[in-house]
């Protein structure tokens, strides 16, 4: 982690999102370090995809700004945002695969829009992310024919093709057993080491959330009501944050 | 009253939606990089795949249209003129109107469908992600591959409806080949060859702007996908038949 007088790598202020009239992100503060893992946790619907597409420029906050590396997002033209999203690499849920191209084809798809990279060139850092998730060798599978594990990892394979200085991770591990998740979370720490970057993920998987982060926000109603290490927020006797840790299903979550 | 205005509404949200559409295809469309391999898997999808179809369409079409013609034709003698009435039908209305019905149902929904499967997978998100506009990667290609296939497909279909009424007329009705087919051509010119040329490229940018919208704005799982599906055959096949009219009075 850098020091504290360093600006955030990215900065949220004040985000308000509403669909319709359900208000889903109420002033949401956050400011994220360069190189820090950041997890986000929080009970289903609680916003908190909605809060990474703000990160990324997929949602437009409807008050309050998103500042990376000090660019505030909306003062970014359309083509121009399109250029930025380069510095991002982002998995997807359920991987997000292109499932009309094979699973070399979805990595090689970011180095080929870059027209930076010739032919071999692509074909090398392919086999390096297939490496990095330890799936060798599974270049001419289709994404059908992939397991939901194996899916999620080429779809973290092709976030990181382009060495981005941020990674975003959205529920990498729901729904996965336990020695999968495990894995997981060991390739997104080497990843974080390797790639050196910031990384913001999103769970509800308490061991995985522990395991990975340097520091946790948990998002509640709209708003950010803890955030810490993990050795903080083990300390923290905010009963909503408690009852989350411990899995009840009573409590002041359930009102 | 309240349904009519609940149905101009509709009809006026719709048409915006399309015009949104056209426009972001039409202001994507210069812009670098080209991406030739997606415009010409289109084409064959669109094009080459939908031969069977159309030919079929068109061959029953003209089969039926030189049967009909001639029931009718034969009360004033006029029989001599079935080639006439099945060529000139064709080339001008039925092959370009029918057969955009059919690509409406084949290719319209297939992109309802696929860009709507690649909107609940999030994977339109994830071109946007991976610093790729959806429009220009997904729709742009679709688009004009199929305004440029459908008036090839149709002329084809012109040529199959043609010959489907001369095979009728001349095995069925004892009609003499070689007059029936200088009568085809008779009192035929090129106005009326594209005219239904120019409905054909029309109906497909119709066709592809309703379909890939349909598709790109689907929300809600596998029963949004379905809805997306069935509104790009509907809206694309009513489009077709409303543009028909007015096209043809303009053209004409």
């Amino acid at each position: 982690m850098s020091s504290s007088t360093a600006p955030p790598k990215i900065r949220l202020r004040e985000i308000r999102k509403a669909f319709a009239s359900k208000v889903v992100l109420d002033g949401v503060d956050l400011a994220i370090e360069e190189g820090e893992s950041l997890v986000i946790i929080g009970g289903s619907g609680t916003g908190k995809s909605v809060l990474l597409k703000h990160i990324i420029g997929l949602m437009k906050p409807d008050r309050g700004t998103v500042t990376v590396d000090g660019t505030d997002l909306s003062t970014l033209g359309y083509r121009e945002i399109t250029g930025f999203r380069r510095r991002f690499g982002m998995a997807f849920q359920e991987g997000a695969l292109f499932d009309s191209m094979t699973v070399a084809q979805n990595i090689a798809f970011p180095l080929e829009r870059a027209r930076r990279f010739d032919r071999s060139a692509v074909r090398k850092r392919v086999d390096e992310c297939l490496g990095l998730v330890r799936l060798d060798g599974a270049e001419e599978k289709m994404p059908s024919e992939l397991s939901g594990g194996m899916r999620r990892r080429v779809g973290f394979a092709r976030a990181i093709a382009l060495k981005p200085a941020i990674l975003l991770f959205d529920e990498p591990t729901s729904g996965l057993d336990p020695v999968m998740t495990a894995l997981l979370d060991e390739v997104i720490l080497d990843l974080q080491r390797t790639l050196e970057s910031t990384t913001v993920t999103i769970t509800h998987d308490m061991t995985s959330a522990f395991r990975i982060a340097d520091r946790i926000a948990m998002l509640h109603r709209g708003k950010i009501i803890a955030i810490g290490t993990p050795k903080e927020l083990k300390a923290d006797t905010d009963p909503r944050l408690l009852q989350f840790l411990e899995g009840r299903a009573e409590g002041p979550l359930s009102e | 009253m309240a349904t009519l205005i609940r149905l101009a509404e509709s009809f006026f949200t719709e048409m915006g939606r399309f015009a949104m559409m056209l426009w972001r295809v039409l202001m994507w469309t210069p812009r670098p990089p080209y991406d030739w391999r997606q415009l010409f898997q289109q084409m064959q999808r669109v094009g080459v795949q939908s031969i069977p179809v159309v030919a079929l369409t068109a061959l029953f079409t003209g089969m039926v249209m030189a049967l009909q013609s001639y029931r009718v034709l034969v009360r004033f003698s006029a029989e001599g003129y079935v080639g006439s009435l099945v060529g000139v039908s064709m080339v001008r209305e039925l092959a370009c109107v029918l057969g955009a019905l059919m690509v409406a149902g084949r290719c319209g929904s297939a992109m309802g469908a696929e860009l709507g499967t690649m909107r609940v997978t999030e994977q339109i998100d994830a071109l946007e992600v991976l610093a790729t506009d959806p429009i220009h990667y997904l729709v742009v290609p679709r688009v004009w591959a199929t305004a440029l296939m459908l008036p090839l497909l149709i002329a084809m279909a012109d040529a199959v409806g043609i010959y489907g009424g001369y095979v009728v007329a001349v095995l069925m009705m004892g009609a003499n080949p070689v007059t029936y087919a200088s009568n085809s051509f008779q009192f035929m010119e090129l106005n009326d060859l594209t005219s239904g040329l120019i409905k054909a490229a029309v109906f497909g940018l119709l066709i592809a702007v309703i379909g890939c919208q349909k598709g790109f704005y689907t929300r809600g799982g596998a029963a949004g996908v379905g809805r997306s599906t069935t509104q790009a055959v509907v809206l694309g096949s009513i489009a077709v038949l409303i543009a028909d009219f007015f096209l043809t009075k303009v053209l004409f």
